[in-house]
């Protein structure tokens, strides 16, 4: 499973990408989100407030609930500010 | 059309572009959104915009499809840089062409307040206190959510 940042997420991450291998246990964004923080740092930062956090999986916005797999490709980020 | 780049656009060439050659084309609204050297009462000197290049090519196709099939629309044109830019400098471009001014002035509308909203992008201010990135404004989404319901016009 591919993981992207962007914005301050990427800033606390790091890295602008990573590639990781969560269990098969971890089925939903929000699985993979608490499979993440239970890693420590830099993750327990960078997921302390999901209200201020948006995600996509490949390359569509998604709900927290969103089902995810081990080959998508998915993306956490600030709300978005362009224009 | 839609383009995303790091360098600048000629509103001018973008615009006859648009036009040329389609006489069926009665009018044209354009909109240019620019770098402020103000913020939130802070100075700022540049801003750079990231985005996330795959997901916002689909969001912007999708936004001009969705355009065309609400407006009567002869063409469009969306451009959106990215990059580092400073007060002045061009961010984006929006421009419709349509037989007559009114489908021309809400789909320019309704683009730039869905850009705002959901295109994949993010802006990193310079200021003298240090680096910060722009929040999202609850008037963005208020101004995106008026398009929800609204049919295509006549």
């Amino acid at each position: 499973m591919k993981l992207v940042y962007f914005a301050w997420m990427k800033e606390k991450a790091g890295i602008s990408e990573e590639t990781v291998n969560p269990p098969a246990t971890v089925t939903d964004l929000g699985q993979l989100v608490d499979w993440l923080k239970e890693r420590g740092e830099p993750y327990t930062g960078m997921f302390q407030n999901m209200a201020a956090i948006r995600a996509a999986i490949n390359y569509e916005y998604v709900k927290i609930d969103a089902a995810v797999g081990p080959d998508d490709e998915v993306a956490f980020f600030p709300p978005v500010t362009g224009g | 059309m839609i383009r995303v780049q790091a360098e600048d656009f000629d509103p001018g060439a973008e615009l006859e572009a648009l036009t040329k050659g389609n006489a069926g084309i009665g009018g044209v609204c354009s909109f240019i959104g620019l770098v402020r050297d103000i913020a939130d009462g802070e100075r700022i000197g540049a801003m750079t915009l990231e985005h996330y290049p795959e997901m916002t090519r689909r969001r912007l196709e999708e936004i001009e499809a969705e355009a065309m099939r609400r407006w009567p629309l002869e063409g469009c044109t969306i451009i959106h840089r990215h990059g580092r830019l400073e007060p002045g400098d061009r961010i984006v471009f929006v421009a419709t062409a349509s037989a007559h001014r009114r489908a021309a002035f809400e789909s320019a509308a309704f683009l730039m307040d869905w850009l705002k909203t959901n295109a994949p992008f993010w802006k990193l201010e310079e200021t003298g206190d240090g680096e910060r990135w722009v929040a999202a404004r609850q008037s963005d989404d208020d101004a995106a959510a008026r398009w929800a319901d609204k049919p295509a016009s006549e």
